[in-house]
């Protein structure tokens, strides 16, 4: 497989035992967060923070890293003002209960953190406000949340031949291939914080729907392709994303992204390769090089794909994506207009129509040659 | 009857203590049934000659002067023995002094065709003790348990306008009721007065010139009007084209309507003199809403004497916040013309209307649900009832613009209160947060920074500690007016 240089160099400043070092990084900086707060307070100020603003202005898009930053302006929260007090003390709290998780390795949900704040008699109103706490708390110390432990409901899958070494307590040192299980293995807390110790596989291929994925184990696409497969059940939650990232910086793999044949599938590709605004305060959850393969607006021409009607919202849809810095480009810019010119959308499914194994032997290793050439 | 033992105090400065009772002729009780009323003040008492006629003769009124007073024709004390009498053919007991040596009980009946008192018994008491007072006793057929709240609330409110009085009553089934008085401070008395010449009638001003001595129309206008001197008298008499000199005795029934149109007409006479008149006063008012109501907040105001058609008045008027004012879906009025409560009839009433309407509370911080009570008490020679029920006051415009005034005046003071309190809750919640927040704060840092000791937080809470009280300086400043 050809690779770019510029991918080499970046794999090898990560070296093994990233996960470790990474979760040394996260608890000195929640350490420092506190510190700046104690030492205020025994100053005989009233402790504040400061962070980067999160508003919509203050979002720009980042050409040279490819992905949504935050821009220089900064928010104040200070424990004089009556109205920052409260969001400071759960701030303040939420870094505890995150510095907690980490040093002990456990791992919450958000839903568990709006009710651990309770303990405390520390109630948020609703998880809404829980959940900005934590984001705050990721732009305060610049990791995510996955970095201390906080994880939404898992979704996600990967299946290949990829081996993993835990650093989960009571599995330190366990190691395991992700082809054990036919079925794909969940992309969760301990597959997040494993380090990678061995890998065959030559590419990573993202599928949006479980059923496709299904399919591609079935049909052996990972020996046939040498490939690692991982099931992004719709949009990719942000561990799968900074798993991506890990599996191209860290072992060189290329990234090949495959989704429904419509605007929303094109933006779940979209958002693994330049990350969402959203997240614009995290840094290392887009894979810049990660390519998108199809399902294509001309996908749906060339190969006479059984499709449906775009609805308004669908349409609604490609006009704002016209209108994003992320979609600059020539694949982009030709598959939105064909889409706006055709007015159709198809599924990834919608290959069945020339047989299950269409797909696989078909049209996967076209689409994948198609794109090397780009 | 209360009322004319209230006005038999008033007159003569005497602290009222009224006793009522109420008892069941026949156990037990059914409504409606006969009871037995008495109701004893320590007023100035009667004197024996006239007591047959002031209880059995209707329209003799003892109170002919122009003073104000509660009661004005005599009609309301004896309706009420006459009706005992008409539905239960009993007698009534009158038993009376003026503080002589002696002490008088009347037993009378009325003969109602020729409206004259028949003297059942007359017998004579000694009177050591010096008593003076009144106690009157008849049956009368009632239904005490549908009467029993506004009973109780004509009580109350008579508490409220006449907190110095003391009041007892006991109910038929023997409840006790006492509504003590809270200051030995009385009103000062009305003085008398000669009418003005707005507010005459014709049949008061024949009655006018039968009595005078005067022998001059000009004579009799100075002597028998109030603030009519020798040029008014002089311009008006031109004005109405009647001879200064004429003999009042010679006018004709055609000059004598000529006359009255034409003081009707004449709009140079000075305003009434209002000293005929015994407002309340501000203290007393305060007095009494918060001996009756316990309210957080009072606020009180009385408005300069004011006239209308040659009647002078005077509007008092009071607001009463929180406390013991409960909380309902409007305002809550209270009532009162020359210190009675006025008690049916609301929604017709002027007041009603200035409160409810002409008002603008939110203006003064006033939202709904606001548990407020509003006092307006009128007094005046002659209150513009609408109704001969004397229930309710009429939309004179004169009235009206002093209620208004009266209200918005101490409505003021409420919208201040109200401020300053919002204010005061306001810096509370802060420091709350305050004391609430920052010492967590101190904790999670503490040990998101792995230090031992948690800082401490004493001095920043004393320094918000500290802004809160300098905003709420000056609490609880009720104001009068």
């Amino acid at each position: 497989m050809p690779k770019k240089t510029r991918k080499g160099k970046e794999a090898k400043r990560e070296p093994k035992g990233a996960i470790r070092e990474r979760k040394g990084k996260v608890l000195s900086a929640l350490q420092e967060f506190g510190n700046r707060m104690y030492s205020q307070i025994n100053s005989g100020e009233f402790p504040w923070a400061k962070m980067p603003s999160r508003s919509i202005k203050n979002i720009f898009y980042d050409q040279k890293l490819r992905q949504y930053v935050l821009g220089n302006k900064s928010v104040k929260r200070s424990s004089r003002n009556i109205r920052h007090i409260k969001p400071l003390t759960q701030l303040c709290w939420t870094g505890m209960f995150a510095d907690e998780l980490t040093r002990l390795s456990k791992t919450s949900t958000l839903r568990d953190v709006f009710y651990s704040a309770q303990a405390y008699e520390m109630t948020f109103t609703d998880q809404q406000e829980s959940d900005n706490l934590i984001t705050d708390l990721e732009t305060v110390i610049g990791y995510s949340r996955e970095d201390f432990n906080v994880f939404p409901e898992e979704r996600s899958a990967i299946f290949g031949d990829l081996t993993v070494e835990y650093t989960l307590p009571g599995y330190e040192g366990r190691k395991l291939n992700l082809t054990s299980h036919p079925d794909g293995m969940m992309i969760g807390p301990a597959l997040t914080s494993a380090e990678f110790v061995g890998c065959k596989a030559d590419k990573v291929i993202a599928i949006e729907k479980g059923g496709l994925f299904t399919r591609f184990i079935e049909e052996k696409v990972h020996t046939k392709h040498k490939a690692l497969l991982i099931h992004t059940a719709g949009q990719a939650p942000r561990a799968t994303r900074g798993f991506l990232r890990r599996l191209n910086q860290e072992l060189d793999l290329p990234v090949y992204l495959f989704t429904d044949g419509d605007p929303w599938g094109m933006h779940i590709a979209m958002v693994i390769i330049s990350g969402s605004a959203n997240a614009a305060h995290l840094r290392d959850l887009n894979t810049p090089d990660a390519k998108w393969f199809g399902v294509y607006a001309t996908d749906i021409v060339d190969y006479k794909l059984p499709s449906d009607k775009l609805t308004e919202l669908d349409i609604k849809r490609l006009y704002e994506l016209k209108k994003d810095p992320r979609y600059e480009g020539k694949l982009w810019n030709r598959e939105i207009e064909t889409f706006m010119k055709i007015k159709k959308k198809a599924e990834q499914e919608a290959f069945s129509r020339y047989g299950l194994t269409y797909i696989v032997d078909e049209y996967l290793p076209a689409k994948l040659e198609m794109v090397e050439k780009d | 009857m209360v009322e004319n033992s209230l006005d038999a105090c008033e007159i003569h400065e005497i602290l009222p203590d009224i006793y009522i009772r109420i008892s069941p002729e026949a156990e037990p009780i059914s409504d409606p049934g006969i009871y037995r009323l008495r109701i004893e003040d320590n007023g100035s008492g009667l004197p024996p000659e006239v007591i047959p006629s002031a209880f059995g003769q209707v329209l003799f009124g003892s109170k002919y002067k122009l003073r104000q007073t509660r009661g004005t024709f005599g009609l309301g004390g004896k309706m009420a023995v006459l009706y005992g009498q008409i539905t239960t053919h009993g007698q009534t007991t009158i038993i009376s002094s003026t503080g002589t040596s002696k002490m008088h009980e009347y037993v009378l009946m009325m003969d109602i065709q020729k409206n004259r008192p028949i003297v059942v018994k007359h017998k004579t008491h000694r009177n050591q003790t010096r008593w003076h007072g009144t106690i009157v006793e008849f049956r009368t057929e009632a239904d005490y348990a549908r009467a029993m709240p506004k009973i109780l609330d004509y009580l109350k409110q008579t508490a409220i306008v006449v907190p110095y009085a003391n009041l007892t009553f006991v109910d038929p089934r023997g409840r006790y009721y006492k509504f003590d008085r809270a200051t030995t401070l009385m009103p000062k008395p009305p003085t008398e007065t000669s009418p003005h010449p707005h507010g005459i009638d014709v049949e008061m001003l024949k009655r006018m010139i039968e009595a005078t001595n005067s022998r001059t129309m000009k004579d009799f206008m100075k002597r028998h009007f109030q603030r009519v001197g020798d040029a008014t008298a002089k311009r008006f008499l031109e004005f109405a084209n009647i001879g200064p000199n004429k003999n009042p005795k010679k006018l004709t029934q055609d000059e004598i309507v000529k006359l009255l149109n034409a003081t009707k007409n004449y709009e140079s006479f000075l305003s009434p003199d209002a000293s005929c008149l015994s407002p309340l006063g501000t203290e007393l008012l305060k007095t009494g809403i918060k001996k009756e109501l316990s309210p957080e907040f009072v606020a009180v105001h009385q408005r300069k004497p004011a006239a209308y058609s040659g009647f002078p008045f005077i509007v008092e008027a009071g607001v009463a916040y929180g406390g013991g004012i409960p909380q309902t879906d409007g305002i809550l009025l209270y009532r009162f013309a020359n210190r009675i409560p006025l008690l049916f009839d609301e929604a017709s009433d002027i007041s009603y209307k200035v409160t409810n309407d002409a008002m603008n509370w939110r203006h003064y911080k006033v939202i709904p649900g606001t548990p407020l009570a509003v006092f307006v008490h009128i007094c005046s020679l002659k209150i513009p009832y609408k109704t001969v029920g004397k229930e309710f006051i009429a939309d004179r415009p004169e009235v009206e613009h002093e209620v208004l005034n009266a209200l918005r005046e101490v409505a003021r003071h409420l919208a201040l209160f109200l401020s300053r309190k919002h204010h005061m809750e306001r810096e509370r919640k802060r420091l709350d947060v305050f004391s609430k927040y920052l010492p967590k704060i101190a904790v999670f840092s503490a040990k998101l920074a792995k230090k031992e000791k948690v800082p401490d937080v004493k001095k920043l809470l004393r320094s918000v500690a500290k802004f809160a009280e300098e905003d709420t300086e000056g609490e609880g400043s009720e104001e009068g007016a």
